[in-house]
């Protein structure tokens, strides 16, 4: 884990309350926080350029706007194969997340997941299936889950030096 | 569940502009605005009307996993009469920021944040001794797509 300032890590924690729709935002934070908006404006160049800053923008719920096919598809990759494979999946534009997590054993077997999501639930299967086909994935352990009920979606909050508020 | 949102085009314009690389200067809505042909005031009350209208979560960042604390996602193996009540137990933790009903034996899934692996592992024993299930803790081992928001 990375160790940020103080300051940033309150940035980043009244962040997840959304940056206020004023029009001098950053001068807003700043004054509650006890930083100018210069250094506001600063400090956030700084977690963008270092990349601890993701992605900066306007968060959309894309539910709301019937996107609603959401499909977590996993596979079982052996371990030597998983990272090319990743990366392969990664440069379809209809995935909008891979990444790698730790298997459990007997009872979670894969180690390759894929976000893709779409309107259509019939739409999303035939992006799968074309990863499959055009990845050569078939022959591996693999299954697809399609969200069926959003019971909550907010931002993180780390909770820690007793900075996040209550959401 | 919540009825389709339409958008007219000049909020698409906006929504697909600015999911990413948001202005850092002292008035950004004001750089935006300027983009799109529309003054400030008319950009903040469209912002404000697609917050109202649940389209715009908020102006906000998404952090790189495991830089501003420990995070990791996990699943339950829900006895189907009980996955209402249990998703609720769940998403009334406040290290709970993501949870979704999912098609397997596994059909509740959730991302935990926390200071740290401790705070996360604390959480999911709060949540084995509240609802009786043992969960799967699935931390990422690496990532291979920068998230780049979503075109609309």
């Amino acid at each position: 884990m990375i160790e940020i300032a103080d300051k940033d890590h309150q940035l980043l924690a009244r962040l997840a309350d959304g940056l206020p729709l004023v029009s001098r935002p950053y001068a807003e934070m700043g004054a509650e926080l006890g930083l100018s908006e210069d250094d506001v404006i600063a400090r956030l160049r700084h977690l963008v350029d270092s990349g601890i800053i993701r992605r900066f923008g306007l968060i959309v719920r894309h539910h709301e706007l019937g996107y609603r096919a959401n499909a977590m598809s996993v596979w079982d990759v052996p371990d030597d194969e998983v990272d090319a494979l990743g990366a392969d999946l990664a440069a379809y534009p209809f995935v909008t997340l891979c990444y790698r997590r730790r298997r459990q054993p007997p009872r979670w077997p894969y180690n390759l997941f894929a976000m893709v999501h779409g309107k259509e639930r019939a739409h999303v299967l035939s992006q799968i299936a074309q990863l499959n086909e055009q990845l050569g994935l078939e022959h591996l352990r693999h299954h697809v889950l399609f969200s069926t009920k959003r019971y909550k979606q907010s931002a993180a909050r780390f909770g820690d030096r007793g900075l996040a508020k209550a959401g | 569940m919540p009825a389709v949102q339409a958008i007219t085009e000049q909020e698409r314009a906006l929504l697909n502009s600015y999911q990413r690389d948001f202005p850092l200067q002292a008035r950004p809505y004001a750089a935006m605005a300027d983009a799109l042909g529309m003054d400030e005031d008319a950009l903040l009350a469209m912002l404000r009307g697609l917050q109202e209208r649940g389209i715009l979560g908020r102006v906000g960042v998404t952090v790189r996993p495991n830089s501003a604390g420990a995070s990791t996602l996990a699943a339950l193996a829900v006895p189907p009469a009980r996955l209402d009540a249990v998703a609720d137990q769940v998403s009334a933790l406040k290290s709970v920021n993501h949870n979704y009903a999912r098609e397997h034996d596994f059909n509740l899934w959730f991302v935990l944040t926390a200071a740290d692996d401790a705070g996360l592992d604390q959480a999911l024993a709060e949540i084995a001794s509240t609802t009786g299930l043992t969960p799967i803790k699935l931390p990422l081992d690496a990532e291979y797509h920068i998230d780049l928001g979503f075109t609309l």
